[in-house]
């Protein structure tokens, strides 16, 4: 569905995306992951062909971008990053003039305007205002619009940033119905339960780099110990040095805290209960671990 | 720039743009063509009364004749300029709906001819809204004649319109706007004979403002309220055209290298 090779592209003097592969087949959701500034925006921009790439290739429901970026940006839904619904229309209004932008007719998109408010829940506010939706409510409007045309792919940009959990749910909910339905989903997104959820594959990137490419379970699986015992309170460091290096697999000092990874958590626990003043948290590793093992704990910006 | 100069391709997908401004407006319809009358309305009407009986009839016709003409490229221009710049404005860098559209099959090349002909139609009304007075009050020669001037309006909107874009497409807020206004737009309303005849100007301004393009917009303007043929029709014509449509290819690139850079 997707295919994209040696892509690059530079502003000013960085590297913003440097020499990406990709490949993305139909009807499966595949996660990009990477912290603040690691290019997954401008990825997406490039695959939609709304900036030139300095060198690579890529092919999008088997159409060249950017050369026929029109074309392939037919069959894409996009959900962009930050939401720009247009606030001078009504709820159903924003979806039809949406469906203008693709060609279609008045009768074709009023056909499918009941049909897409009831994925978006937002049947009883079809006359509603923009201003007056709440974050979530626009968030599933914007994804809503993405489909008036019924493409066969979709882009989401950080879909459930700056949502609650209810809201989340809910993005969630409808995006597996699409998978159910054959739909192919590219998505990016800084929570890693979410990937975990949804993602069938998935790519993290790091400085416009692909670091590691996988299936959520396989890459915890191939990186990083089966649990992690979170370690703080009053003597760490005394402890650390004493037992750390026996105890566990792979241990990490961050701030106050220490992250041992090890295979067989109840020997660790057990060494813990005997110094009351440390506190601990027990939980299997998950894909948060792999990225911030692949990606470092520094700030990106 | 230069990477990013290049011809428009101009397809019909503009019209759902065009199409997208005309339904917001339709809300607000009736104030808005209120509020776009009102400015030149007083103008023309305290000036030219309260000025006019002091002044000697211009080239055979009354200062209120006189002024209206001028008012009808003045207003018209005023139009366009505004819908390109704040309003224009709003869509690509504080709403981003520019951003939306082009997420569909859409390019820049669209969006903009799309504003731009929306600039023109709504200059148009604000045009023909001038006209509407200047037949109310009999300030015509030749009615039939002052038909011609509905198409020089949509002209007008046009250049205006497509000169504006270039300072959309560089503007950092709405503030820069304010440079545009104060240092063209007010210099060509001095310069151009809205208010009075450019023959008053000393020789250099008057060969500055031989190239300026609200002096072809009046050039126009003015012999159609008379009911005189206009001289040089093919001149003043292409002048308008080039201004519109050189702003328009400038601002292309322009606005290519701010979004899709
Ligand atoms: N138009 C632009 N001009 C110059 N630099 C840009 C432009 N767009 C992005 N960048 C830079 O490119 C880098 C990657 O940005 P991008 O938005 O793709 O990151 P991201 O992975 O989407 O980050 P985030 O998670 O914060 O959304 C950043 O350093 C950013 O500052
Ligand atoms: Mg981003």
């Amino acid at each position: 569905m997707l295919k994209v090779r040696g892509l690059t592209k530079t502003y000013g003097d960085t590297e913003v995306v440097r020499g990406l592969d990709l490949d993305v087949r139909r009807g499966e959701c595949f996660g990009l992951l990477g912290p603040n500034g690691a290019g997954k925006t401008t990825t997406l921009r490039l695959l939609l062909g709304l900036t030139d790439p300095d060198s690579g290739s890529i092919e999008l429901a088997g159409i060249k971008v950017p050369q026929m970026a029109r074309e392939a940006r037919m069959k894409v839904g996009v959900v962009p990053q930050l939401d720009n619904l247009d606030p001078d229309f009504s709820v159903r209004e924003n979806l039809l003039a949406y469906g203008r932008y693709f060609g279609m007719s008045k009768a074709a998109v009023t056909a499918r305007v009941p049909m897409l408010l009831e994925f978006a829940g937002l049947a009883n506010k079809a006359d509603a205002q923009i201003a007056q939706l709440s974050g979530g409510m626009k968030r599933r409007l914007t994804l809503a619009r993405a489909l008036v045309h019924d493409p066969d792919i979709l882009f989401l940009d950080e879909p459930t940033t700056g949502l609650d959990p209810q809201a989340r749910h809910l993005i969630w909910q409808g995006l597996r119905r699409l998978l159910a339905e054959g739909k192919t989903i590219v998505l990016t997104t800084h929570f890693m339960d979410e990937a975990e959820r949804l993602a069938d594959r998935l790519a993290i990137l790091d400085h416009g780099r692909r670091v590691v490419e996988g299936a959520p379970r396989a890459l915890i699986e191939a990186h990083i110990e089966p649990a992690v015992v979170e370690v703080f309170g009053e003597g760490l460091a005394d402890w650390t040095r004493a037992h750390a290096a026996t105890l566990c697999l792979r241990h990490e000092s961050v701030g106050e805290t220490l992250f041992c990874y090890t295979a067989t958590p109840d020997s660790v626990i057990d060494a813990l209960k005997e110094v009351p003043a440390l506190r601990y948290v027990h939980r299997p590793s998950n894909l948060e671990d792999v990225f911030l093992k692949l990606t470092g704990r520094d700030l990106r910006d | 720039m230069i990477k990013h100069l290049r011809l428009p391709r101009l397809s019909w997908r503009f019209i759902p743009v065009w199409q997208r401004n005309y339904l917001v407006w339709k809300k607000l319809a009736i104030p808005s063509i209120l509020g776009n009358l009102a400015d030149p309305m007083l103008y023309m009407l305290g000036l030219g009364f309260g000025l006019g009986s002091l002044l000697p009839d211009i080239d055979g016709m009354s200062y209120l004749s006189f002024l209206a003409a001028g008012t009808v490229a003045y207003s018209t221009m005023n139009a366009a300029t505004f819908e390109v710049l704040y309003s224009s404005f709003s869509r690509m860098h504080v709403q981003r709906t520019w951003d939306a559209i082009l997420n569909a099959p859409m390019t820049l090349d669209d969006i903009m001819l799309g504003e731009l002909t929306w600039a023109t139609s709504k200059s148009l009304l604000s045009g023909v809204a001038i006209l509407a007075v200047i037949w109310g009050l009999g300030l015509f020669g030749n009615f039939w004649m002052t038909l011609w001037i509905i198409p020089v309006v949509a002209l007008v909107g046009f250049c205006f319109g497509g000169m504006g874009l270039v300072m959309n497409a560089v503007s950092p807020s709405y503030d820069f706007f304010l440079y545009y206004f104060t240092l063209v737009i007010t210099p060509m309303v001095l310069l151009c004979g809205v208010f009075f005849p450019v023959t008053q100007l000393p020789p250099l301004l008057q060969s500055v403002s031989a190239w300026l393009p609200l002096t072809h917009a009046i050039d126009l303007a003015r012999p159609l309220v008379i009911g005189r043929v206009p001289d040089s029709v093919a001149l003043h014509v292409t002048a308008l055209l080039i201004y519109g449509s050189l702003g328009y290819v400038i601002a292309l690139a322009l606005t290519r290298k701010r979004l899709l850079k």
